[in-house]
């Protein structure tokens, strides 16, 4: 069995540079004072929107629960699209659903050929990853045949704190492979890596591996901890020394834990100030979420009808009326 | 492969190198804080518990820096007026160091719990009349003062247990007090607070262009019941506070302010009984190694320069950075800057406000026309500036010299200058050649070289992996000519106090 390797960890931070978790707190905590008001409220909530990979991870998934999954991605909410001809009147359908392997073509049929909408599958044993390589791959390889236009994988955290990072890379390089044209994303599980300085060191090794275009994601959702402002930053000001080295621009993607809108905005921002325009864009920033729709559907109908709606207005249970 | 090797090459130079755009895809909608300063269109002086007229009938303006309009008019004190300060204070003396600590600390109690109450109002009047942003007097300087009237409130009863094998604690009677512009609100809580649970009555004059939080702290005394004459604020320029400081009746004089201005003081004072604390200027050294974590050093290298408008006299003014890293950090600071939001102080979502007047814009002006000029390199983002008002753009100079003004001179505005140093031991020379010593700066993963440095820099405060963080029980205060004494903590209380 392999033993952790300090030394494989003391080489990779003196690349790469270290994180100082009291800085990183107060960095991000700048960015909630922001007053986001008016018709930057309103940009905002739309860009959040586009960039949402509507998600459903359950074991009681069904096709049907899928298909109508599929509907919500497509059309947000039928108030607020559509009757403005004006391109600030409409709303963009979401970035990408998000399903277990199993559900992929159940999502395809539901979409079709040609969806504006993607279709992301969780593959490589989701969430723990606890099983041989074969297998891993071979579930990319279905997901991939069955219609997943992106592939969300786990990297192998025991690999990692054990120091073994030829390892980690090798097996990301495989899961690249397996994808073909698929866009890959890389979850580090962030709450499982403990620190600051491995959340850093772990989104080089992803990145040094995926291909432009390709993602890294915080977490799968299933543990207790997962994306926050912290890692979100650490892992945004990773993508951004290593676009500026290389040229390379990676995909960021916060999984977990955010479920209201004024978050999102606040991870927004810290894309705008970290990153800039050019990664306000689906094409590079995701919100791996599954209630986070519903409140910016809200707060969108809130700002163009001067009110807020029932909650059984946005598909949401309303257990309470 | 020979004939392919240039064009390769042609193929790479074509290419640009990879930059950020930090553009108007998504910019932000003006989010000004709305609260109500309740301005009066008048001030006067609050002397013995009133507040009276300037015995001259004098008044002058004080002008909203942001847009250069007038604000309210400003009692115009000149030394007859000093003079009643002094004398109320001096009768209010007997009785109020007579008063048990513990009665005196429930007025600093009252006094802390009160500007609790009225925040918001004090922070939009703070950032009206001196230019800083909102986000600043709302979370830093309103909080911040009142943090110190709790703290020292809980001294007044205790004084005998913070000086342990002293027979008695006395104040020193009257205490003439001169703050400056650039925290208006805090610098009175520094010296009031302090002031007032050991027993002393004070006569206090606020900074000329910033007097309005400091008279509206008068309404806050005088709702609190605080017995007559105990504190007294007069207001003026510099006729007025050299009339304060060279009055008979100040047993003790404290002055935070220019460097110039201590010496002053300090001739005036001399051969007098007086005691003295002055809190002057300062070019502090922010100091970054190799090893540091460069993200969050950046981060501490803006918030120690550009915060306040860089009006802090223990700015990080100079930059030391190690020479293996200083274009990486350069590289880092330009992207940082080029977010930073200048603009309408009581915006909240802004950054750097407004310089606080005209003529410390035109210093701050002048004192980077000699730093291009001696040959320093210039970076200031390309952000708008607002038309009117006193704006300067965040500025950095690299490949600064020792010997430049801009390494040596406080400029008190956001300018940050960057030396580089190769060894640890260049790096302490370095930072203690100046002829201030108020605060430094260290960056480094390594725990024992920040016990080390923190040993060897002549610097009051030593900050380690962060910067401009403050807080009631610790003492802060100068080597060399930044000044002596210190405010805050025990320290800051024995200044205040005879010991025998």
């Amino acid at each position: 069995m392999s033993t952790a390797h300090p030394a494989a960890f003391r080489r990779l931070f003196d690349e790469i540079g270290t994180v100082d978790s009291v800085g990183i707190e107060e960095r991000v905590a700048k960015y909630v004072t922001r007053s986001i008001k008016k018709g930057a409220k309103v940009l905002g909530l739309k860009l959040a929107v586009s960039m949402v990979d509507l998600t459903t991870l359950e074991g009681k998934d069904t096709p049907g629960k899928v298909a109508a999954l599929c509907v919500k991605a497509l059309h947000p909410h039928e108030s607020l699209e559509g009757e403005g001809a004006g391109a600030a009147e409409t709303l963009p359908p979401v970035a990408a659903v998000c399903v277990y392997p199993a559900m992929v073509r159940h999502a395809r049929a539901a979409l079709g050929a040609f969806s504006p909408v993607k279709i992301a599958s969780v593959a490589t044993a989701f969430p723990s990853g606890q099983t041989s390589l074969a297998t891993r791959l071979a579930e990319v390889r279905t997901a991939v045949e069955d219609g997943a236009d992106e592939i969300d994988m786990v990297i192998n955290r025991g690999a990692f704190l054990a120091g073994e990072f030829t390892q980690v890379r090798d097996e990301i390089s495989e899961v690249v492979e397996a994808c073909g044209k698929a866009a890959l994303k890389v979850i580090l599980e962030t709450s499982e890596l403990e620190t600051y300085d491995n959340i850093r060191a772990a989104s080089f090794l992803a990145m040094e591996t995926i291909r432009a275009g390709d993602f890294i994601k915080t977490s799968t959702g299933k543990t207790s901890a997962n994306a926050t402002l912290g890692n979100n930053q650490v892992m945004v000001d990773a993508i951004r020394d290593f676009y500026l080295d290389t040229g390379i621009a990676i995909g960021m993607k916060p999984a977990g834990g955010i479920r209201t809108a004024k978050q999102a905005l606040t991870f927004l921002v810290a894309i705008k100030e970290t990153l800039g325009d050019a990664w306000l864009t689906p094409r590079r920033y995701r919100f791996g979420a599954s209630s986070l729709l519903n409140d910016l559907l809200r707060q969108l109908q809130k700002e163009k009808t001067g009110a807020y709606q029932a909650p059984y207005a946005f598909s949401e249970s309303a257990d309470s009326y | 492969m020979c004939a392919r090797t240039p064009a390769k090459k042609t193929t790479r130079a074509a290419r640009p190198a990879p930059e950020l755009i930090f553009g108007d895809l998504w910019t932000f909608d003006p989010a000004p804080e709305t609260a109500d300063p309740r301005l009066q269109p008048r001030y006067n002086l609050y002397i013995g518990g009133k507040f009276v007229a300037p015995r001259s009938g004098k008044y002058f303006e004080t002008i909203n820096p942001a847009n250069e309009k007038s604000l309210a008019e400003i009692a115009l004190a000149d030394a007859s007026d000093v003079d009643v300060a002094f004398e109320a204070a001096s009768r209010a003396f007997p009785a109020w160091s007579r008063l048990p600590g513990a009665e005196r600390g429930k007025y600093l109690y009252r006094i802390a719990r009160l500007l609790q109450d009225r925040a918001r109002e004090f922070a939009v009047a703070e950032t009206l009349d001196g230019g800083k942003p909102i986000k600043e007097s709302r979370d830093f300087d309103v909080p911040m003062a009142a943090a110190h009237f709790f703290y020292h409130a809980g001294w007044a009863d205790k004084l005998a247990y913070a000086f342990p094998g002293t027979q008695a604690v006395t104040p020193h009677g009257v205490v003439g007090q001169v703050i400056p512009w650039n925290f208006p609100l805090l610098m009175l809580a520094w010296k009031l607070a302090p002031a007032l649970a050991t027993g002393n009555t004070v006569v206090l004059k606020p900074a000329e262009t910033t007097s309005i939080t400091a008279m509206k702290f008068a309404e806050i005394l005088d709702e609190a019941g605080l017995p007559p004459g105990v504190v007294n604020l007069v207001t003026g320029a510099g006729e007025t506070g050299a009339a304060v400081v060279a009055h008979p009746l100040a047993a003790k004089v404290a002055f935070t302010g220019s460097t110039e201005v201590g010496k002053k003081i300090m001739r005036a004072t001399a051969g007098t009984s007086k005691k003295l604390t002055l809190e002057l200027g300062g070019k502090a050294a922010n100091i970054l190694f190799e090893d540091a974590p460069l993200d969050q050093a950046v981060e501490g290298v803006v918030n120690g320069i550009f915060f306040n408008q860089g009006h802090v006299c223990c700015a990080g003014s100079r930059l030391l950075v190690q020479e293996g890293i200083a274009d990486a950090v350069l590289a880092k600071l330009k992207n940082r800057l080029k977010v930073l939001r200048v603009g309408d102080p009581l915006d909240k979502n802004t950054d750097v406000g407004a310089i606080n007047s005209r003529e410390q814009l035109e210093k701050i002006r002048r004192l980077v026309a000699v730093g291009v000029k001696e040959g320093a390199e210039l970076y200031q983002p390309p952000c708008t500036l607002p038309t009117e008002g006193y704006y300067f753009r965040p500025t950095l100079f690299s490949r600064v010299q020792q010997s430049h003004r801009v390494a040596r001179e406080e400029i008190f505005g956001p300018v940050l200058s960057i030396l580089t140093f190769r060894t640890v031991d260049e790096a302490i020379e370095k930072a203690n050649n100046t002829s201030f010593g108020l605060s430094a700066g260290v960056w480094t993963d390594k725990g024992s070289r920040i016990l080390k440095m923190s040993t060897e820099l002549k610097a009051g405060v030593v900050w380690a992996n962060t910067y401009n963080k403050f807080d009631p029980a610790s003492p802060f205060g100068g080597y060399k000519e930044s000044g002596f004494g210190r405010e805050g903590g025990r320290h800051g209380l024995a200044d205040y106090v005879k010991l025998s």
